[in-house]
């Protein structure tokens, strides 16, 4: 599949599962995996790092 | 066999860690994504399937503290409870409840405004260190060592203006070696510890680069961390501890979503697998 901004190749592993940040090697843009059925993947743009976020 | 329930806001290899270990142990598990989850004030819980036991993890603070809040409402078990989330989420909470329970901890000073905090400092002296009372990751953490740094850290806390700028929560800078302990207490009980060095500067953050080493857990470290644990609630913890110069061990933060990915792969005990069987055994009492 390739990456919605920039149309690079996106590497998605076989084991990767719904909630998943993947990483686009290109243009460095997260996405969040929000469907997978089989090698079908839907993904959507990746929340951005919160101020509240951590531990 | 049980079934647990592993909410999450972004998918972490922790989260994985607990799905897989949970499967492993011969438990059914749901994986459940906070941000596509509803309630309403009619919600029920047999309208859901949130299994024996939630273990909370999101990655944002306030969206798993307010998703606990609605777990609590409709009876469901979770890990950890929204007055632990409530009571670590917030450094000047925290800080009052160790105190409050006589555990060691740098001492705190508290503003709630600029010039009130500025007072404090030309009566204390520099240098203190700065600290959001909600964040992690050590963002926004700094000492501030002079006047200068105190008006540009401050000016900055004027133009972002959220409402937690409004309190100043600064911490006496411990003299230490360079370095933090990490402990996870899982039901009061110290598991795994790791020092956590810095890389040059401040900070001692996994997530800013500190490198990790394994901690031998000493009788001390054990009975300090028991006590920050039961100080703040209980559940399943992350305990910081510096080593004062002067004081010896000093609580300076104790996390509620701990993370453990590092940890994990050098620790002696089954990070994952520990906190499973506790949330397990919890769900049965």
């Amino acid at each position: 599949m390739n990456c919605p901004e920039c149309d690079a190749s996106l590497n998605i592993p076989n084991d990767a599962a719904v909630g998943e940040i993947v990483s686009c090697p290109d243009c460095g843009a997260d996405f969040e995996i929000s469907k997978k059925e089989g090698a079908k993947v839907e993904l959507k743009q990746a929340e951005t790092v919160g101020e509240d976020w951590g531990e | 066999m049980s079934k647990i329930c592993i909410v999450f806001d972004r998918l972490r290899s922790e989260e994985k860690m607990l799905e897989k270990q949970a499967i492993e142990l011969g438990h059914d598990t749901i994986m459940l994504d906070a941000k596509i989850t509803q309630f309403n004030t009619d919600s029920q819980k047999n309208d859901y399937d949130f299994g024996d036991i939630v273990l909370e993890r999101c990655i944002s603070y306030f969206r798993g503290l307010h998703f606990t809040a609605c777990l609590e409402f409709l009876d469901v078990p979770v890990i950890n409870k929204f007055e632990v989330a409530s009571n670590c989420g917030n450094k000047l909470i925290m800080s009052l409840c160790l105190k409050k329970n006589n555990i060691p901890t740098p001492k705190t000073y508290f503003s709630f405004s600029a010039d009130a905090a500025k007072e404090n400092l030309e009566k204390v002296g520099f240098p203190l260190v700065l600290k959001p009372v909600i964040g992690s990751w050590g963002r926004g953490v700094m000492p501030l060592k002079d006047k200068d740094t105190v008006e540009a850290m401050f000016e900055l806390r004027e133009l972002t203006d959220g409402p937690h700028d409004r309190i100043f929560y600064l911490q006496e800078l411990v003299k230490r070696p360079p370095r933090d302990i990490r402990v996870i207490t899982v039901g009061d009980q110290a598991i795994a510890a790791m020092y956590r060095k810095s890389s040059g500067g401040f900070k001692t953050n996994i997530a800013l680069g500190a490198e990790p080493e394994l901690c031998d857990i000493t009788k001390e470290i054990e009975d300090v961390c028991a006590k920050a644990s039961q100080a703040v609630g209980g559940g399943i913890l992350g305990v910081d501890l510096m080593e004062d110069e002067k004081n010896g061990l000093v609580v300076h933060e104790v996390n509620n979503t701990v993370e453990f990915k590092g940890l994990s792969k050098v620790a002696k005990k089954n990070i994952p697998k520990e906190m499973v069987e506790f949330a397990l055994n919890s769900a049965r009492r």
